[in-house]
């Protein structure tokens, strides 16, 4: 379950939210229940990325109160934060890959921040990149493939630990159609099998093709849900 | 989606270094520097063992050195027929805390007074007193003993090295707590480098750090990481700066054996135990300030991520 009620953010700067800067999500108060899927949209700007940052915990309201998975974010200490975000899958817009490392290392991050045992991040790892794709890519770094290839990674990266939450920020904007499919063949598989997701997009034929209850918003206001 | 095993890739198999530290704390600067502190650290923990040492040696032998001068040495004692110097030997050779009696020979008065008084004393027709050098087994002053001498032959002063003895372990403690200062301030200076490397890290592997606390790193994760490479580092830098240090010490060491009362065994100059000791301590040592200063430095820095 994720629950918001009447939350605002505002950017802090120098880890104080000022008063002089705007609001870029005001009053927001909607549920996703557990193995829920929800479309996020709205135009650019519209505070999309902010919502998906508050559901992974990236930043705080400085009003209002939120749930993830069960548990009110604003109560639960730096260690458990950490343990909540591993329950989580986030596919960032910009991807977030770590440029040092190789495909394999990327994906298998979160199962070894997890401490999975090695044999099975082998295993989990090896199946995903084929999944996707790159099994011939597996020593490639980030820089040395393409826009679409490395969503593809962000993609493993964000579901090879099987989370409860997949947070997608507009996973469909590098790939093309056949690609977009494959992705969102994986995203409803997942939440058939019970994972809570929300997928911000602006690409309203995907919105389409994938009938799904939607929480629009417009100004940081949650303007339509349903 | 279909099972299918594909061969892991090779660096699957040992530790990845997930935040790229191997770059972003480089393996020249820190241990640069900390090597140099291990060096200043070497030498002054050979300062404060070397004074230590002296002193122990000077102590003692001036501590238990007992002086006797008397005065008018040819002129009748109090009382039995003897010359006061001949009462005062008596006197000495029946004390039980007194041995290694020896009555200053003319040529050696001369010499101890030459510097003072040109070269040949006896041509002055000085006064000079008789001067009797002795051993002195008694922890306290030798008061009692000066008043069975000032007895025998008024006017004879009895003296140990006592209060020279004082002043030697003053100087030493002095010394010693220079030594100990600048092992403080080296430990605080490679304290500030390995933050401000730590910081630098930081700094540069920003966006590294905020992908996996995002995915659910821990703030002993992250912490750990850096502790690691840090400590890995300081403990390189310092086993150099101990290495080089060795030849140093061994020749001061060497130079500083005919003060020690230490006849050369070999050739080859020795370094006292305790420091042979401390040197392997020093990279352990650094290996705990750069693990403990770089833990307390990312978690410091950490409190500003959501």
């Amino acid at each position: 379950m994720i629950r918001f009620v009447d939350v605002w953010l505002k950017y802090r700067h120098n880890g104080e939210a000022s008063a002089a800067s705007a609001d870029v999500i005001s009053g927001m108060s909607f549920d996703v229940p557990d193995g829920g899927f929800r479309w996020l949209t709205g135009a650019s700007g519209a505070g999309k990325t902010s919502l998906l940052k508050l559901m992974y915990l990236a930043e705080h309201p400085y009003r209002g109160r939120i749930e993830i998975l069960g548990i009110p974010a604003a109560r639960i200490s730096r260690r458990e934060a950490a343990m909540l975000r591993r329950r989580i899958g986030v596919v960032y817009q910009d991807f977030r890959l770590l440029p040092h490392l190789s495909v394999y290392d990327n994906v298998a991050l979160p199962m070894r921040l997890a401490r999975r045992p090695e044999k099975q991040i082998r295993s989990d790892v090896s199946e995903l990149l084929h999944w996707v794709g790159l099994s011939n890519k597996l020593d490639r770094r980030p820089n040395e493939l393409s826009g679409g290839e490395q969503q593809r990674i962000a993609i493993a990266r964000a579901v090879v630990v099987q989370p409860h939450l997949l947070l997608a920020d507009e996973p469909t904007g590098n790939l093309d159609d056949e690609q977009a499919d494959r992705l969102m063949l994986l995203i409803t598989s997942l939440n058939r099998l019970g994972t809570t997701v929300v997928v911000a997009t602006h690409n309203l034929s995907l919105v389409r093709n994938y009938p799904a209850p939607c929480l629009e918003i417009s100004g940081g206001r949650l303007v339509h849900e349903g | 989606m279909a099972k299918r095993r594909i061969k892991p890739a090779p660096r699957a198999r040992r530790r990845v270094d997930q935040l790229g530290l191997r770059t972003a704390m480089a393996d020249r600067l820190l241990p640069t520097l900390v090597g140099a502190m291990s060096f200043l650290a070497a030498l002054a923990i050979a300062g404060t063992l070397a004074a230590a040492t002296l002193a122990s040696h000077w102590q003692g032998d001036t501590g238990s050195a007992l002086t006797v001068q008397v005065t008018d040495p040819g002129d009748p004692a109090v009382s039995g027929g003897v010359t006061r110097l001949q009462a005062v030997l008596s006197t000495l050779k029946a004390s039980p805390n007194v041995s290694n009696l020896h009555q200053l020979s003319a040529d050696e008065m001369n010499s101890l007074l030459k510097p003072w008084l040109g070269e040949d004393v006896t041509k002055l027709n000085l006064p000079v007193p008789a001067v009797i050098a002795a051993s002195w087994n008694q922890a306290g002053p030798p008061d009692a003993l000066a008043s069975a001498l000032g007895a025998v032959a008024p006017g004879t002063l009895a003296e140990t090295g006592a209060a020279w003895a004082s002043r030697v372990a003053a100087l030493t403690n002095s010394i010693q707590a220079s030594a100990l200062s600048v092992l403080l301030i080296v430990a605080l200076v490679a304290a500030a480098v390995i933050s401000v490397a730590t910081r630098a890290g930081l700094a540069q592997r920003r966006e590294a750090i905020e992908i996996v606390h995002g995915l659910g790193a821990l703030d002993s994760d992250i912490a750990g990481s850096f502790a690691m490479r840090a400590t890995r580092l300081a403990a390189t830098g310092s086993a150099i700066g101990a290495l080089i240090a060795l030849p140093v010490l061994l020749w001061l060491a060497r130079l500083a054996e005919p003060f020690a009362g230490v006849l050369p065994q070999s050739n080859l100059p020795v370094l006292p135990m305790p420091l042979m000791a401390s040197l392997p301590a020093l990279p352990v040592v650094a290996a705990l300030i750069g693990w403990g200063t770089a833990q307390i430095t990312v978690r410091g820095w950490l409190r500003q991520l959501a």
